[in-house]
């Protein structure tokens, strides 16, 4: 709550990162009660996991995730975390993930390079080897990197959230070339990144139904998770430091009168 | 403030030390038993939280350079691998981050107090003077360690500002292309900016030293505005009196702090530099960090050529003059009076000051051809007239009414004023 009220004060004030986004002519996005704001908020691990099979299965085709690392999954705070194993490499959740992707090693004893099945500490495979192959399949447009996309939009979670339930009929007067749909929620409105979700484009592991609001707020928990995976030991710290020094102020501020009793200030 | 040394060494070590060097008595003399106005308020702790706030970020900076990798391919990664891989380095970046933010806060509270009690005037001009040389080094440390994670705000933010030098004539470009190390902002100028923001720091720790040594030598200021007359009466030793009200102050500034670290770590940065920087994609608006939305607004004030001056010139001119005038301030104030408590005119025109300098704040965030709410002219509109209000304080406001405001009657001590009626 507090978060918010100083967040929109800043915004108030235009100093905040928020501020440009609403210029222009894009939608603002819709609010949305994420089980990870507030000060006590914590990711829904299985959301998150729905998420992450999200991104595999539909995002991945196109976005890179390239700070991610296959035992962050595992790590504490992420979704696969478990108590089994301290140590995120050893996860076997994580550990079979990994073994369903190849990846490029090398250079071996004869100097070639060759690939070998995944490890929880190789990096999420990227699907293009370099901004051109991915310009080059994607009609000039560059899918970009998913790892801090939350972070780096303005409207954060709820603007992923908007764009992803933001397509619409192109109104008549729109420009929209080849390739190109309409998304009130972007800047400009034509985005070049097709509708990615629809009804039943993935069966959930764990039974869920896959409607798109569903698969939009997995997805978007995922994405949250994967920019700020400390959130949770972030928090909790946070409420630590805040009581302690609560008290050592409370004290200080006893003495600083018993101190003071005497004198005329 | 500095009177005859009361330390007494007591212990055979301390007695063979203090007729060596006595730096058990320079402790003492400046930290202990130093006699300091009874009256101070809190607007004199942020000075202390200063020193706290610079040695935050000097602790947490150098374990960041532990990790940091300064390399126009690496740099961004690097920073978000300290956030995801470090032990603990989400806390310490966001320390660090969010500790110069909270710098700039202080400091700019400090100006404020000392523009209000008149702390700047006689004997302090060369304390004021240090202050605003520490308050450059600041800034120019904040700009380069900004420029350091390499975002896309980092980058355009330092094309933005290097760029301002071009337009100085004849040696601009010249002094531009030595500053970037090559023909744009690229490896050469991260790798420098790196290194002298390694280096700044410590060059602001020594002129701390000399603003705390031009302090004690005259003592602090204070409310009243008047000198110690009577330590006995007037003044207090610093040690318990004001260690226990500083620490209070620096305990209840470092509790908002850590609201930020922990639950808004990112609210006063901005979204585009998690964008790693690209020098062929311009953001749609670039915007320097909040602390120097205020000079950056003066820079854009100036929209129109002044004789041979060109309008980008004329608006790098305003922007540093912004801050050069603070240099000649204690000479620009004609008035023997040093509290505004006792300068009922001149005080309406500081609060409005206040005001200028925190509109243009608002104005140095906004696109300059949008229009102000409620008032439906352009922001560049206001930016000028505040720009207009922030120079006339300083060159029109304060030199004519120090001779013709009437102030109030002032108490004959410091004592008078804790013991009188003083109301303010």
């Amino acid at each position: 709550m507090m978060t918010r009220i100083i967040a929109a004060a800043a915004l108030a004030l235009g100093l905040s990162a928020g501020a440009s986004a609403l210029e222009g002519n894009a939608h603002a996005p819709e609010k949305y009660e994420w089980e990870h704001n507030g000060p006590f908020g914590t990711y829904d691990d299985h959301s998150v996991q729905r998420g992450f099979q999200i991104y595999q299965e539909v995002c991945a085709s196109c976005h890179s995730m390239n700070l991610m690392r296959f035992r962050n999954l595992a790590q504490r705070g992420g979704p696969f975390e478990s108590e089994d194993f301290p140590n995120p490499n050893d996860n076997l959740i994580v550990m079979q993930i990994a073994a369903g992707y190849e990846v490029q090693d090398g250079p071996n004893e004869d100097g070639d390079m060759f690939m070998r099945t995944a490890l929880p500490s190789d990096a999420f495979p990227a699907p293009f080897d370099n901004e051109q192959q991915a310009r080059a399949s994607n009609g000039g447009a560059y899918p970009p990197d998913l790892s801090l996309i939350v972070k780096a939009r303005s409207g954060g979670a709820d603007y992923i959230r908007s764009l992803l339930l933001g397509y619409e009929e192109a109104p008549h007067d729109a420009h929209l070339s080849p390739g190109q749909y309409y998304n009130a929620y972007f800047e400009g409105g034509a985005i070049a990144m097709a509708p990615p979700l629809s009804e039943g484009i993935v069966t959930y592991a764990d039974g869920t139904e896959a409607t798109v609001e569903q698969m939009a707020e997995d997805v978007v928990t995922f994405l949250t998770w994967a920019g700020d995976p400390h959130m949770e030991a972030r928090k909790q710290m946070g409420i630590m430091v805040l009581i302690y020094l609560f008290f050592f102020a409370v004290v200080v501020y006893l003495a600083y009168r018993q101190i003071w009793a005497n004198v005329k200030h | 403030m500095s009177g005859p040394s009361t330390y007494k060494p007591s212990t055979g070590i301390e007695k063979w030390l203090d007729s060596r060097l006595p730096i058990i008595r320079l402790g003492y003399d400046s930290f202990v038993d130093f006699p300091t106005p009874r009256n101070l308020n809190y607007w004199w702790t942020f000075g202390g939280i200063l020193a706290v706030f610079l040695m935050i970020q000097i602790i947490s900076g150098i374990v960041l350079a532990m990790h940091y990798v300064a390399h126009e391919d690496y740099a961004f990664e690097s920073v978000q691998r300290i956030t995801r891989d470090v032990p603990f380095g989400w806390l310490i970046q966001s320390m660090h981050a969010n500790g110069a933010s909270f710098f700039f806060v202080a400091v700019y509270l400090h100006m404020f107090r000392g523009l209000y009690y008149g702390s700047y005037k006689a004997p302090r001009e060369i304390l004021w003077i240090l202050g605003v040389v520490i308050y450059l080094l600041m800034m120019a440390t904040a700009f380069m360690g900004y420029v350091l994670p390499w975002g896309q705000m980092s980058y355009w933010g330092a094309m933005v500002i290097t760029n301002l030098i071009g337009a100085l004539p004849f040696v601009g470009d010249a002094i531009r292309e030595w500053l970037w190390g090559g023909f744009s902002v690229g490896q050469a100028t991260l790798n420098r900016f790196f290194s002298l923001h390694y280096l700044l720091p410590f060059v602001i720790a020594g002129v701390v030293g000399l603003h705390i040594w031009a302090l004690h030598v005259p003592g602090n200021g204070n409310p009243a505005g008047l000198e110690i007359k009577d330590p006995k009466k007037d003044a207090l030793p610093f040690h318990p009196y004001y260690t226990v009200k500083d620490g209070f102050a620096i305990i209840v500034y470092l509790m908002v702090f850590a609201t930020f670290v922990f639950y808004m770590p990112g609210v006063l940065g901005h979204a585009d530099n998690y964008i790693e920087a690209n020098p062929l994609s311009t953001p749609a608006h670039i915007v320097p960090e909040w602390y120097f939305l205020p000079f950056y607004a003066i820079l854009r004030a100036v929209t129109f050529d002044i004789g041979p001056i060109d309008a980008k010139l004329g608006g790098v001119l305003a922007m540093f003059g912004a801050i050069a005038i603070l240099f000649v301030l204690p000479w620009l104030d004609t008035s023997k009076v040093r509290s505004m408590r006792y300068r009922p005119l001149t005080r309406w025109f500081f609060i409005f000051f206040v005001i200028a300098a925190i509109g243009l704040g608002w104005c140095g965030a906004k696109n300059p051809d949008d229009p102000v709410p409620l008032l439906g002219f352009k922001f560049v509109y206001l930016a000028q007239f505040l720009t207009l209000y922030y120079f006339a304080y300083f060159v029109v406001i304060l030199p004519v009414l120090g001779i013709i405001e009437k102030p109030k009657d002032r108490p004959a001590s410091i004592e008078a004023s804790v013991l009188g009626n003083d109301k303010s």
